[in-house]
């Protein structure tokens, strides 16, 4: 009763609340603290409509919801990453609460680099065939330099990218970079620490 | 034996299960390091976010490239080091000059002259540094020659003259440091192996939630795409070299030509302005009699554009095209300033321009005798014909602004220094105005009314011209540590004008300039802007030092008016304020037969640290490749 009361004063008193043993269970199954998790359900709830709210568990939050968090607005993958972590099994790529705690958990600071590298592997593969080629890293350096025209690279300038990643990462040269290829740039990187989000 | 060893596992990690005795500390141990890591990084944001116009300079980095920022890092630090040497004029000399000295009025150094008495106060006067404003705490010859002053007893000629000492003693360690950390992280170096697949893959910064937080960034990692790409490029052009070294050489001696040029043409103009002035400048108009600082100025102007047309012959990396910029613009500013003043020297018939100090100085003892013996006349004017043999005939009040002054060179010399600044700073801010902001300004409205596309025809949007601003900024410099110490208020000067240029600067760039068309990156550290900087400070504290050790000072102004030479303020403080032991050491201590073996020791601990620093070097770079051939082997 004292973790249920925690949980009620946690989302300012109002009346839905996460049953105990869900809490502890996904305390188990995730990377995320107890506060984090409740948080985090205090989230997902407000973004469904009012009448919905009581089984914010079992509730499905479009993709247009998702996309009005601050902290989702105005990140270049967000098609992505919604992508990614939606279990929902008509493409419509709404998420469940659970599928809301796994995304958080991955960009928490406890979550290990090779979980983190791993779901930023299949973020960045934009057609989904588990390599790298030279489309997705295409499509991946037009996220990254933002909307307008102005700021794209010439065409040029992108081959001259391209090709310079895949000298450095390609190791067995077959024109595409696996998930270890991946890891294995990614992991030495000084600045990979910094995928986290929602703190 | 393997459970065994699992149940040994299992009692290990009991805590991080979440079950068993240690469950309740290992959580409060996980809660205090993530409120310890919250702390951590709470405070490096604090950090971060105390740094002066940080968030600016940031700006201006994304949008144009890190070499324009570079020269934003300078200007910054130039502040900071002009606050440390206002710091120290305005709390030792001026403030306790004007807090316990005598007041104004008081004596006839302090006071103003009754025949300018009329117009001291006018705007005019004082935007030139005359009436009030030289009269002031501003300048040398306000100080008085007192020992002690106060009931302090605060020793203001020994401050001053420390002071002085002191703020180019504090430059030149500061400047040095920094060039020996610059080169320490360069020196250090980062694993470039996997450069562009870091970019890609780990630029984005997930906790960015706000869209004009996210367009810098878009915009910041574009440019760092186009940096990297550049130079790649550069690393990879393939040179025909015999015609890139003869394309080289030819640009050179074009360069020589034109510094050549520019000097014969600055000899010639001097000396037909010493033409029009023998003949009577009445007789000429406005041209000839401005020739020579008109021509200066254009000269200034035009040549580096020159130098830059000539510079697309080399076909360098944009950063070392940068550096050969910077230093021939540099040795036409110093060219320009040696051949005006050999023209000048021709006239007395004197070949070398290092006798100039000599010349003035000349002059100025000269004059003093003069006005020495008609202080003596008209002080015997004063009791009515008789000069007194002696002095016991009572002193006759007179009031100060009367009295007839002896020539103060040093606050002449304070308030050139002083008026070139100001007049220094109104070009630069002008220039900026009109050059860039009315440019845009032009080019952006009638852009719809003109025949040709004025936007990427002529003359388009202006460019940000970092080594025209950075020699600038250090020029600039030289001219504060050359005048400081006979102008104490010009540091003060300085700080107020590096603050305003920082955001007028930072608004002109974001707003009129539009980026390079090859963004390249800095080079790491800014040690080629800290070596020219170190250079025009040898160069600027060579006259304060020779003044202090080889000129007499006035003898009617200042705090060391009445002394022979502005050191002995030294030996009068060990002899007055010192015990008398002291003063016999520092007298060995001075001995040439101590000083000299003390000099040898220290070139030779000079050469040993040099040796050891490149062992070191060595041992380093064998320890980094040892390091990525064994990541190499691991790979495969």
């Amino acid at each position: 009763t004292g973790e249920a009361e925690a949980a009620r004063a946690a989302m300012g008193g109002s009346a839905s609340l996460l049953p105990r043993e869900l809490l502890r269970e996904y305390q188990e199954l995730t990377f995320l603290s107890k506060q984090e998790i409740l948080l985090a359900y205090k989230r997902f709830s407000e973004l469904l409509p009012k009448e919905e709210r009581e089984n914010a568990c079992s509730a499905r939050v479009p993709k247009s919801q998702i996309l009005t968090l601050p902290e989702l607005r105005a990140n270049p993958f967000q098609h992505q990453i919604c992508r990614v972590f939606s279990t929902s099994d008509n493409g419509d790529h709404s998420m469940s609460f659970e599928d809301f705690l796994d995304m958080l958990s991955v960009f928490s600071d406890s979550a290990t680099s090779d979980v983190k590298s791993h779901y930023a592997f299949r973020i960045f593969d934009f057609d989904d065939d588990g390599t790298l080629d030279r489309k997705d890293l295409e499509k991946l350096v037009n996220c990254l330099t933002g909307q307008g025209e102005e700021s794209r690279l010439s065409n040029a300038e992108m081959e001259q990218l391209i090709q310079n990643i895949l000298e450095e990462s390609d190791i067995d040269k077959d024109g595409t970079i696996n998930l270890s290829e991946f890891q294995h740039v990614v992991s030495r990187s000084p600045d990979f620490a910094r995928y986290s989000v929602l703190q | 034996s393997f459970s065994r060893e699992a149940q040994l596992f299992v009692e290990k990690f009991e805590g991080a299960l979440g079950k068993g005795k240690g469950k309740k500390f290992y959580a409060y141990k996980v809660m205090m390091t993530k409120k310890w890591m919250k702390f951590q990084r709470d405070f490096e944001n604090f950090k971060t976010a105390c740094i002066p116009w940080e968030m600016k300079i940031k700006e201006i980095e994304s949008h144009f490239g890190s070499s324009v920022a570079s020269y934003f890092i300078f200007l910054r630090w130039m502040y900071g080091i002009n606050m440390i040497l206002f710091g120290l004029t305005f709390g030792l000399v001026m403030v306790p000059e004007a807090l316990m000295g005598k007041p104004y009025g008081s004596l006839p150094r302090k006071t103003v002259p009754r025949a300018e008495e009329a117009s001291a106060m006018n705007f005019a006067t004082l935007w030139d540094f005359s009436g009030f404003a030289q009269y002031s705490v501003l300048f040398y010859g306000y100080y008085n020659n007192q020992r002690t002053i106060g009931w302090l007893k605060f020793r203001m000629p020994l401050s001053y003259f420390l002071v002085g000492v002191g703020t180019i003693g504090y430059s030149f360690m500061i400047v040095i440091r920094t060039m020996a950390r610059n080169a320490n992280e360069e020196g250090g170096g980062d694993d470039t192996s996997f450069n562009f697949s870091w970019k890609m893959f780990t630029s984005w910064d997930y906790l960015i939630g706000n869209p004009e937080t996210a367009d810098n960034k878009f915009a910041s990692i574009t440019t760092s795409f186009k940096e990297a790409i550049v130079e790649e490029q550069e690393s990879r052009k393939e040179e025909n070299i015999h015609l890139t070294r003869f394309l080289r050489v030819l640009a050179n001696f074009l360069a020589l030509c034109t510094l050549a040029g520019s000097g014969y043409l600055i000899f010639f103009v001097v000396r037909r302005s010493q033409k029009f002035a023998l003949e009577g400048l009445e007789n000429y108009g406005w041209w000839e009699r401005n020739e020579v600082n008109m021509v200066m100025s254009l000269l200034g102007m035009f040549c580096p554009t020159l130098f830059d047309v000539i510079s697309s012959l080399e076909n360098y990396h944009p950063r070392i095209a940068l550096r050969w910029q910077l230093g021939r613009i540099f040795a036409l500013f110093l060219g320009n300033l040696y051949t005006f003043i050999i023209a000048l020297m021709d006239e007395i018939n004197l070949k070398a321009s290092y006798l100039l100090p000599f010349i003035i100085f000349n002059m100025h003892l000269e004059e003093e005798k003069i006005v020495k013996y008609n202080m003596t006349i008209w002080e015997a004017s004063l009791y009515n014909g008789t000069i007194p043999e002696n002095s016991t005939a009572p002193p006759i009040q007179v009031d100060p602004a009367d009295v007839p002054r002896g020539p103060c060179w040093e606050t002449m010399v304070g308030q050139e220094f002083v008026r070139l600044t100001v007049s220094d700073t109104m070009t630069t801010y002008i220039t900026i105005l009109i050059g860039d902001f009315l440019r845009a300004v032009f080019v952006r409205f009638f852009n719809y009314c003109w025949c040709w596309d004025l936007e990427y025809g002529f003359p388009s949007y202006s460019e940000f011209d970092i080594s025209g601003n950075v020699l600038g900024l250090i020029f600039n410099q030289g001219m504060i540590w050359m005048g400081s110490f006979y102008a104490p208020c010009l540091p003060a000067i300085n700080v107020f004008r590096l603050h305003t240029s920082m955001y007028l600067q930072c608004w002109a760039v974001m707003c009129c300039n539009v980026p390079q068309e090859r963004v390249f990156k800095a080079s790491r550290s800014n040690n080629f802007y800290m070596a020219m900087l170190l250079f025009i400070l040898f160069l600027s504290t060579l006259p304060a030092v020779y003044t202090i050790v080889s000129i007499p000072p006035s003898f009617d102004c200042g705090p060391f008016s009445g002394k022979t030479r502005m050191f002995e303020v030294i030996s009068e403080t060990l002899e007055h304020d010192f015990p008398s032991w002291f003063g016999k050491v520092f007298g060995y201590a001075s001995n040439p037969g101590l000083v000299l073996p003390f000099i040898l020791l220290m070139v030779l601990s000079i050469y040993y640290l040099n040796a050891t620093s490149k062992s070191y070097k060595e041992a380093n770079l064998e320890l980094k490749k040892k390091l990525q051939s064994v990541r190499n082997s691991k790979l495969l």
